[in-house]
């Protein structure tokens, strides 16, 4: 069967770009979703604080995914549930399965959306035994506000990620006791309003540079041990701590889900651990585009959806009027600046720079550098965990071999 | 008097300094006026927005919220009245599920069912 285009993942970006795609006037498209209602991860996320940007009104995940599927729905845009995608060519043949069996869709354009999935790592390296009771954060999301099952009575979380913030909160209000957050770091990765919203509002300790290093337990977790690591985030001995649980969370990241990316053969960057894109979201494989979580990990669904447009819009473009011909120069992440994405910039267009810190810091300083053009703007405050952007000039950076951004302390 | 919030109105989350003078209170470190209402309010009645689940009649969940902002000591009176609910489907977004949960304000559904 063949599709002009094919959308992998019907959550925030999948649906986004969809939308956008149409808008930009294409019309034989579909959505592929795994899973039984397109919508993703928002689903599960009934918390409010999204579309702040986007809509300038606070809204929960639910709302905000109707809000998107809404506008699908009525562009009559078909999303294919219960369906996985089982392979994906260089040639842009998508391989699916569902219930009616195994069958390729030749597309000519693709758009990766298949969002982000959680670390495992922070349960693999601890002491112990594995009993019932350690969970992800996202999983015991899920068991909570879609099935509605309170996953433990009393809980640690390890690592202070959004999702494990906002999931203290949740059991706390669903009447479970959360006896702490360990974060190995010496800040947290989640946004200071969920520190704020989520912990100090229910006085849920959170301590910094500690880790588990023990679970205890046969069948059930009866405890963990809790530690302070040392400036190599090694546990400082004399410093263990039993703490009685029954549960324990892990929220340590997420990584983009590029598992059938790799079997494509497109080449992932090691820092964003997506693919390698340029300003339209166009990966090394023309008429192959990603955007949202799959492409690098975003703190804001707004960003996903503009984002996943930017992707809609470019495959759009692609199939209309075909691949048109680009001068790129690449994006260099500087001093203190773990990535820069996109990684390469086409020139003769505006370019929206998204970045991150490596470390958090106030009175901060932003410098992009593009051949003579060297520009500054400052920040109050920079955390690895809150993603930058800054909008440069066609005409700054028309004769420069490469764009750096780097953030230093103002002088 | 100096007291120290973070605001929570948007994911900027500026650090905010309220500071108690003979004159009233004078908010620094918000980046937008919402910073000072929200300040003003953690220091008089803190207020949150309740987001939770209701189990329906046919056994799925339901995701929901209060549609103001409820006084933080009531929250969990809050929850304890969400807890007993089981709406019956068809539920569109929007469909008020209590009335008065809290004050005037009403629990609304987030999701379609």
């Amino acid at each position: 069967m063949k599709k002009q285009l094919v959308i992998i993942g019907g959550g925030p970006a999948g649906l986004a770009a969809a939308v956008a795609a149409y808008d930009a006037g294409v019309r034989d498209m579909v959505v592929i979703e795994r899973e039984e209602k397109a919508g993703g991860i928002l689903k599960q996320c009934i918390h409010n604080g999204f579309g702040l940007t986007r809509f300038k009104e606070s809204m929960t995940g639910p709302e905000y995914a109707q809000r998107f599927l809404d506008e699908v729905n009525a562009r009559g845009i078909e999303i294919m549930t219960n369906t996985f995608v089982t392979g994906l060519g260089t040639d842009k043949k998508v391989t699916c399965m569902n219930e009616s069996g195994v069958f390729t869709l030749e597309a000519g354009a693709v758009i990766l959306a298949m969002g982000c999935r959680e670390r495992s790592k922070g349960a693999l390296n601890i002491a112990g035994t594995r009993p019932a009771g350690l969970f992800s954060a996202g999983t015991a999301q899920k068991y909570v506000n879609i099935y509605g099952y309170l996953p433990g009575k009393r809980v640690v979380i390890l690592g202070s990620g959004d999702i494990g913030l906002i999931m203290a909160r949740r059991m706390t209000l669903e009447g479970a006791k959360v006896e702490c957050v360990c974060e190995i770091m010496e800040h947290s990765s989640g946004l200071r309003r969920n520190i704020a919203q989520c912990l100090d509002d229910f006085c849920i300790p959170l301590y910094l540079e500690h880790t588990i290093v023990e679970i205890k337990g046969k069948e059930r977790v009866e405890s963990v041990v809790i530690a302070q690591v040392d400036k190599e985030k090694q546990p400082i001995p004399g410093t263990e701590r039993e703490i009685p649980c029954d549960t324990v969370l892990f929220s340590v990241g997420l990584i983009p889900e590029n598992e059938l990316t790799k079997e494509t053969g497109l080449a992932l960057d090691p820092h964003t651990k997506g693919c390698f894109v340029d300003e339209n979201r166009e990966t090394d494989v023309s008429g192959i585009f990603a955007c949202g979580n799959v492409l690098h990990v975003h703190d804001l669904v707004d960003f996903v959806s503009e984002e996943a447009e930017v992707a809609g819009r470019a495959a759009a473009e692609y199939l209309i009027n075909g691949d048109s011909e680009h001068v790129y120069i690449p994006t260099v992440a500087g001093e203190n600046v773990g990535y820069v994405l996109p990684q390469r910039a086409g020139k003769g267009k505006d370019i929206k720079l998204y970045f991150r810190v490596r470390s958090a810091f106030r009175n901060a300083v932003i410098r992009v550098e593009a051949g003579e053009m060297v520009k500054t703007y400052k920040r109050i405050a920079v955390a690895p965990g809150e993603m930058e952007n800054i909008t440069i000039k066609a005409a700054d950076f028309a004769d420069a071999q490469s764009i750096r951004v780097s953030v230093t302390r103002e002088a | 008097m100096k007291r120290n919030f973070v605001c929570i109105e948007c994911p900027r989350g500026c650090e905010l300094t309220a500071e108690t003078t003979q004159n009233g209170v004078n908010v620094t470190g918000n980046f937008c006026p919402r910073g000072e209402r929200y300040t003003e309010a953690e220091m008089t009645c803190p207020r949150r927005i309740v987001t939770s689940t209701v189990r329906l009649t046919d056994g799925r969940m339901l995701s929901v919220k209060t549609d103001g902002e409820v006084k933080k000591e009531d929250i969990f009176v809050v929850m304890q009245k969400i807890k007993k609910l089981h709406p019956t489907p068809p539920v569109c977004i929007g469909n008020i599920l209590e009335e008065h949960i809290s004050e005037n304000i009403n629990l609304i559904a987030t999701g379609n069912a």
